[in-house]
């Protein structure tokens, strides 16, 4: 009987350690991102455990080079560069690829002890600079299983003129690809100016209703969006 | 118990057989002990009857508030059930589902074979007004919520939530949900005239052909004619936003 007694006492010091020191400790985190859109595609998505102080992006201050690059043209790597030389975990490109409409992709990031808070970021195509985001969440101590819900963002650093012409480069005016094979041709361009060059919410795309011509690319009935656009589940075991 | 007690007294039949006497005591010790453990558990069933009391009734009133300027939404259709979902972003609506979400009718969608319970409001809830109905079970099964409303004058938006444990709430508990609106993915957002059931219009609900994309997802909004649809019989006063409805689940018993 005293053996019993004694184990326990054990075992409930042994977890009560295991508990309180958990905040300081690497976590494994299940992430589920689903595109709760029925027309736009994201590009390849980028997670990141990284410190309290470091952000992909933030509201109302300007993108930096490679959101920039992640928000014209899907191009993660600046991103996965600048977060590994912070020492974050990072997720590429779990989707291997696009994330189509209504789909969802699940993948695990393991997060170092420093690495308190949780990004992420992925274009959304057909669009000039939108892409969904989620900035520096701080990532819960204590298990179960959390739901964001997340917007799209106008990184500002390229004018909405909603024509799809493959330009995808950082600074290059246009939109790089319409996936759903969905986007019309021949639009005049819906505007030739970015007057608020602050990352923002996106006002959403015009689009017309025109294959051939009209002001915009895209079509009005498929690719607008209301916010939100993607939901982010994540389970901290 | 019955099949164990019958072996046992085979086993001693043929192993006792120095003296027919106590062969016999033997088997009618086991007998004994075979038909009082027999007994015994009969006892308990008398002993500990069903109490003749009523089972414990769950209620819930749920109330849906509209939240637009100029939708108004197909009476609710409120399910109990067990865990699960009536959809899900990315895959197909149930029929029933399309029924209501392009029709307003929630007739077979709160027949479910998964609903336990379910409740239907009376009427049309229109913009800024509010109203609620009660769903009353016994099931102790029927832990989960899901609740669905038609924004009519649309091809086929709804919005609602499903699959909600509502396993915890004791009685008084209530929760709230301002919700975003779905596309059912079963029919084309044409707007065009004949196709929309709400006033707006005046056309067809239900139309087994779809012609969408084929999955349940977030809707994206109306255009309507006065934002570039020039084939739209809806005009800027049918655009909306989320959330557009909001749902209150009160548990009265």
């Amino acid at each position: 009987m005293k053996t019993i007694t004694r184990n326990i006492t054990t075992l409930l010091s042994v977890s009560a350690i295991a508990f309180t020191s958990s905040a300081a400790m690497a976590q494994d985190l299940s992430i589920t991102i689903t595109n709760l859109t029925q027309g736009l595609h994201f590009t390849p998505v980028i997670t990141a455990a990284h410190t309290s102080d470091n952000h992909m992006f933030m509201i109302g201050t300007a993108a930096t080079a490679e959101l920039q690059a992640m928000a014209e043209g899907g191009d993660i790597s600046g991103l996965a560069s600048i977060l590994t030389n912070a020492d974050a975990n990072i997720s590429e490109n779990p989707a291997g690829g696009l994330l189509a409409p209504g789909m969802s992709t699940s993948y695990t990031l393991s997060n170092d002890a420093a690495n308190t808070h949780l990004s992420m970021t992925t274009m959304v195509l057909p669009s000039n600079d939108g892409f969904v985001g989620l900035d520096s969440w701080k990532i819960p101590t204590e298990a179960g299983t959390y739901t964001i819900m997340l917007n799209a963002y106008d990184a500002g650093t390229e004018a909405n003129n909603e024509l799809v012409n493959g330009g995808g480069a950082p600074g290059v005016l246009g939109i790089p690809a319409a996936p759903g094979g969905d986007s019309g041709s021949n639009g005049t361009g819906v505007t030739d100016t970015e007057s608020n060059t602050m990352i923002h919410i996106h006002r959403g795309s015009l689009g017309d209703d025109m294959s051939d011509g009209g002001n915009s690319d895209l079509n009005n009935s498929i690719h607008r969006w209301l916010n939100p656009v993607a939901k982010l589940t994540v389970t901290i075991q | 118990m019955l099949s164990l007690s019958l072996k046992n007294i085979n086993f001693l039949h043929l192993a006792s057989n120095s003296a027919a006497t106590k062969r016999k005591t033997l088997l009618a010790t086991s007998l004994l002990l075979a038909l009082s453990a027999c007994g015994h558990d009969d006892d308990k069933t008398i002993e500990t009857p069903t109490p003749p009391t009523a089972p414990a009734e769950y209620s819930y009133s749920v109330t849906l508030t509209n939240l637009t300027y100029a939708q108004p939404l197909s009476p609710l259709g409120v399910v109990l059930h067990a865990d699960t979902k009536m959809w899900t972003v990315g895959q197909a609506s149930s029929v029933a589902l399309e029924k209501l979400a392009e029709g307003g009718d929630n007739t077979d969608f709160i027949a479910d074979t998964a609903a336990l319970a379910s409740n239907s409001g009376d009427g049309v809830v229109l913009p800024g007004t509010a109203s609620t109905i009660e769903v009353s079970t016994t099931d102790r099964n029927a832990t989960f919520f899901t609740a669905a409303t038609m924004l009519v004058n649309t091809n086929d938006a709804f919005s609602g939530l499903t699959g909600i444990d509502i396993s915890t709430m004791a009685i008084n508990d209530s929760t709230s949900w301002n919700l975003a609106v779905f596309d059912a993915g079963t029919e084309a957002n044409t707007e065009m005239m004949g196709s929309i059931p709400g006033p707006a219009d005046g056309g067809v609900g239900f139309d087994a052909i779809r012609d969408d994309v084929d999955f349940v997802a977030y809707h994206s909004g109306v255009v309507s004619q006065d934002d570039g649809l020039s084939s739209s019989v809806l005009t800027q006063a049918h655009r909306f936003d989320n959330p557009a409805i909001k749902i209150t689940i009160t548990r009265i018993k």
